[in-house]
């Protein structure tokens, strides 16, 4: 019956239409439904990044359409690279990287260790830890800023409580010392859900019978954690530590609405450098130059970072 | 039937003649592009006479302050056609006359007798000509602005205050003339208890991602002898910038912001103030003109409670202030440019820039500001006039932006986050600024 159908519907299709359909292969065909994906992703990911490349090496200004736009070779390049500002901002930004990175690890997993006891209303707590990393980061942003305000704050009169500082005096954006630690602290409470949220999948990913044999042979708590629940759910927490890392490695928003980059510059990471070089001061080559830098830095570290994970993953 | 069918045909032509009628006034619709502020509500208030006479509609583009330049320039150097007339910020000038953004305007004021000796000199040079002292002319004046100060009169009124300031500092408290006099009643009120209420002697600009710790620096730095250039030498900045007098001027005031802001005003900027102000923390406030007749009609600190003053004399005697404000021009990239200009026409007129005055705008016509009847017309009119009599601005330049940023990045780096010296901030200022022309070949 059916092949009687796809008969009819053959002597049906004219032959000119019918020869041309018959003569894609399953591959041309393939390419065909999957070339739409990929003329998408060349114009919009790929094509960009040439062109970015390309404006890296020229005194290209997009607030300057009329002027002649020249090549410079590696000028760009060796500006960025013996500009003291933009390695005060690489430092700063490696500050949070690191920071945020270890707070969030330590806390993410040890969340993620006492979730995974299953005590009664373990269900309810988890999703209420969830839930700073399902706001939006422009809510969390402001809202923290009103949290630090120094005369209105509740972190002020909070800490103001604990210390006895005068609340006044605990101008977490204001101050030199307190800002970047001001940043540290709120990406920890956004994002250490989610370090848990992997990390938990780690855990329950461990057999119940490796435990098993562990109680068998008297190995203790301490014991069972370093050698069976760490070791088996480190690529586990390797992983989130490469997504929070290429993260915070381009955190922009977070920064952006809490201090600007102030006070002065001891905020400044590099993608606000970044956006201050293209978008303020309109130095489109100087800073195409300065993401393609980012750009190998981030993809560099990555592709170690990846074959270290795949090393721990083998063993 | 017959009449049926008449129905039916005279219905279907007057839908068609609604449709096309309104297709052509959504056509001749115009949109004005602007920053989101009080002074742009007074406009669209004033604008609906316009669309009363002309019957084209305006339809309007704010965009808050922290945002406005930054959508504003990526629009018209993308050569969009959002806006047909844009109020662009004074030193936006430089680089949309040299890069086509604007249209110039000189024909047009010739042909209808539009001069610009009608308008204050100040807003001339600062917000419609380029290059600077020439006939070029690229806006019409629109809104006028300067950085001045208000001041809690009530608190100033009270007598035991009086008694001991007057036993502190041996003057009377009242409206500062000096830099000096302005630091001494702010060290006065900082942290002081009125009303059961702990208060703070100034709010001042420290914004750190636009433009607002260059505006207020500035303000206190042109009194104190700082100069931009050499006189007869432009660009030549070296003793200019970071002059003694200009390197004094910085360190007032950081010295103002260390004594006697508020605490975390650490990024304070227009809103950032007139919330200080209208919330009762600060006996004085650094801001805008524009900010005034909304603080006027304030219930808290308005009325009576408030006074205005200029910005105060440098040690020398100099007394300057930092311009703000903006001219209105019409976007070359704009389908509708004579329906614009029929708008800058009708704005020139100065009924028209009367009622701009009284609604909240501040006119930069002649006729309006020197009439006999202005300074009393408000309680800020006269600080008004004393204050657009002093103005001085930022470059104006095509690459005013990286100036802005340099000058942004080393005051904050000085005043806010205490790092390195007045001499430093100002060497360093100089080594940008002096790139950013150098790499445009001026230098």
């Amino acid at each position: 019956m059916l092949n009687r159908t796809a008969d009819s519907v053959a002597r049906a299709t004219p032959e000119p239409l019918a020869r041309k359909v018959r003569g894609i292969s399953d591959k041309g065909l393939a390419w065909l439904f999957i070339s739409p994906t990929i003329l998408l992703l060349l114009a919009i990911n790929i094509f960009p990044l040439f062109w970015a490349i390309y404006l890296s090496f020229t005194n290209y200004r997009a607030n300057r359409p009329n002027e002649v736009v020249r090549n410079v070779g590696l000028a760009n390049y060796k500006r960025i690279l013996g500009d003291q500002d933009i390695w005060i901002a690489m430092q700063t930004t490696a500050h949070f990287v690191f920071w945020t990175i270890l707070l969030q690890t330590l806390i993410g997993f040890t969340l993620a260790w006492l979730i995974d006891r299953k005590f009664r209303g373990h269900a309810f707590w988890t999703t209420i830890i969830l839930v700073p990393m399902m706001l939006s980061p422009a809510v969390v942003g402001n809202f923290w800023r009103f949290l630090y305000e120094p005369q209105i704050g509740l972190f002020a009169y909070a800490v103001s409580f604990v210390t006895g500082i005068p609340a006044t005096q605990i101008g977490m954006l204001s101050n030199v010392s307190l800002a970047p630690w001001s940043i540290v602290i709120v990406d920890t409470w956004m994002w250490t859900p989610y370090v848990m949220l992997i990390c938990l999948a780690g855990l329950r990913s461990i057999p119940e019978y490796i435990y098993e044999a562990a109680e068998v042979d008297r190995a203790s708590n301490w014991r069972q954690f370093w050698s069976i629940t760490l070791p088996m759910a480190l690529p586990f927490i390797m992983l989130a530590v490469l997504f929070r890392g290429i993260e915070n490695f381009k955190m922009f928003d977070m920064v952006n609405l809490l201090t600007g980059g102030g006070p002065g510059s001891t905020t400044e990471v590099a993608s606000i450098t970044l956006k201050r070089q293209a978008f303020e001061s309109w130095r489109t080559g100087y800073s195409s130059a300065f993401a393609i830098i980012l750009f190998v830095a981030v993809f560099g570290l990555a592709n170690i970072y990846v074959k270290a994970l795949n090393k721990v993953k083998q063993r | 039937m017959k009449s049926t069918l008449k129905l039916t045909l005279g219905l279907t032509s007057a839908m068609f003649a609604s449709t096309a009628v309104s297709n052509v006034a959504q056509a001749e619709d115009l949109t004005l592009c602007w920053a989101a502020w009080d002074p742009a509500n007074a406009l669209v208030e004033l604008s609906k006479d316009f669309t009363k006479e002309t019957g084209i509609g305006m339809k309007f583009e704010f965009v808050p302050w922290t945002n406005y330049a930054d959508r504003f320039l990526n629009e018209l150097n993308s050569k969009g056609k959002l806006c047909d007339l844009i109020i662009g910020d004074s030193q936006w000038i430089g680089g949309s006359a040299e890069n086509g953004h604007y249209v110039k305007l000189n024909d047009f004021f010739d042909k209808e007798k539009i001069s610009m000796d009608d308008f204050v000199p100040a807003t001339v040079v600062g917000y419609s000509e380029w290059p600077k002292n020439s006939p070029n002319y690229w806006a019409l004046p629109a809104m006028g602005d300067v950085v001045g100060w208000t001041y809690r009169k009530d608190w100033f009124s009270k007598p035991e205050l009086q008694k001991e300031f007057k036993e502190k500092y041996g003057w009377d408290l009242a409206a500062p003339t000096t830099f000096d006099q302005l630091k001494q009643i702010a060290e006065f009120f900082q942290k002081r208890e009125i009303d059961g209420k702990t208060v703070y002697g100034a709010s001042i600009y420290t914004e750190r991602g636009s433009e607002g710790i260059t505006m207020g620096a500035m303000d206190v730095l042109y009194s104190f002898g700082f100069n931009y250039e050499k006189p007869d030498k432009p660009y030549e900045m070296d003793g200019f910038v970071n002059s003694e007098k200009s390197v004094k001027g910085l360190e007032f005031y950081k010295a103002l912001y260390d004594c006697c802001t508020p605490p975390g005003a650490s990024n304070s900027y227009m809103g950032e103030g007139v919330d200080a102000f209208k919330s009762g923390q600060v006996a004085m406030h650094m801001n805008f003109a524009f900010t005034w007749p909304g603080l006027q009609k304030d219930e808290n600190v308005g009325g009576d409670k408030i006074g205005y003053f200029a910005n105060p004399k440098g040690p020398d005697g100099d007394q300057f202030a930092q311009l703000g404000g903006q001219g209105i021009s019409v976007v070359s990239y704009s389908d509708k440019q004579e329906a614009a200009l029929k708008y800058i026409k009708w704005f020139a007129n100065k009924d028209v820039q009367a009622k701009w005055w009284s609604l909240g705008g501040f006119s930069c016509l002649n006729a309006v500001v020197k009439d006999p009847g202005f300074p009393a017309s408000q309680p800020y009119a006269q600080t008004f006039l004393d204050s657009m009599a002093i103005v001085k601005d930022f470059w104006a330049e095509p690459s005013y932006a990286p100036l802005l940023q340099a000058s942004q990045k080393r005051f904050h780096d000085y005043v806010v986050a205490g790092q390195g010296s007045a001499k430093d901030a100002l060497d360093g200022l100089v080594k940008d600024w002096t790139e950013v022309f150098q790499d445009d070949g001026k230098m």
